[in-house]
């Protein structure tokens, strides 16, 4: 399935990158899954997603926990804990 | 209501004129957050940004009577000084507005995506989250009207 994967702020720094689509292999079906995924890129994205850091990420511009799951079209993000107000 | 993600900046005068011109309202509580002294830049998630307010502020509707309310976050580049988030609340009476009004200031703080980089003589560095921010959001959920 394709979905949209977007990143903010130190995560976005860190990758080079803030938006990309994605085709995601069979076995990536929820938002834990697909950090996984990508941190198999290794580099930049081993660091910025690894296990250790803490992040927050959203499904559909909703906070999502790892366990959700990622339908077709979604669209996910990863960032870190927000610091506004 | 009014919800606005924005670069420019407010005139919390005005903000407060425009949630008041009703006759039911008897309070208007307002917080207006300001750059401390480093200057920063404020990046968020459009969309989402919005998103979350809006549900920010439909909870705390369901909390305490509001009768009107603006919330305006800035994001760019900020000065010290520099105003960054005004919440405003219109109620009956003052108890709903004060309490409306921290609440959602408090939510904001922990649910919103925005993240702040400041720039300081030595660089720049990205704000950590600070877990007071988290515990002033949590007492919120233990004084849930509903809660047994």
């Amino acid at each position: 399935m394709k979905v949209r994967v977007l990143y903010f702020a130190s995560v976005r720094e860190k990758l080079g990158r803030d938006a990309e689509e994605l085709e995601l292999p069979a076995d990536v079906s929820t938002i834990a899954g697909l950090r996984t995924h990508l941190r198999a890129r290794g580099g930049a994205w081993a660091e910025a997603l690894a296990e250790s850091r803490l992040l927050r990420t959203a499904v559909n511009q909703d906070m999502a926990p790892p366990a959700a799951a990622i339908k077709p079209g979604d669209e996910v993000a990863f960032f870190p804990p927000v610091t506004g107000g | 209501m009014k919800i606005s993600v924005q670069m420019d900046d407010f005139d919390v005068g005005f903000e407060i004129k425009s949630i008041s011109k009703n006759n039911s309202i008897g309070a208007v509580a307002s917080f207006v957050g300001l750059v401390r002294d480093v200057a920063m830049t404020l990046e968020h998630y459009p969309g989402m940004t919005e998103r979350a307010i809006g549900k920010i502020v439909e909870e705390a509707k369901t909390r305490w009577q509001v009768t009107d309310c603006t919330v305006i976050h800035r994001y760019g580049a900020l000065e010290p000084n520099d105003q960054i988030v005004l919440v405003a609340v219109a109620s009956g009476h003052r108890g709903d507005a004060f309490a409306a009004c921290e609440f959602i200031m408090d939510y904001l703080k922990t649910r919103a995506p925005f993240w702040k980089k400041e720039q300081t003589a030595a660089g720049t560095r990205w704000v950590e989250a600070k877990t007071s921010d988290d515990r002033a959001a949590d007492r919120w959920e233990e004084r849930k009207p509903d809660a047994a």
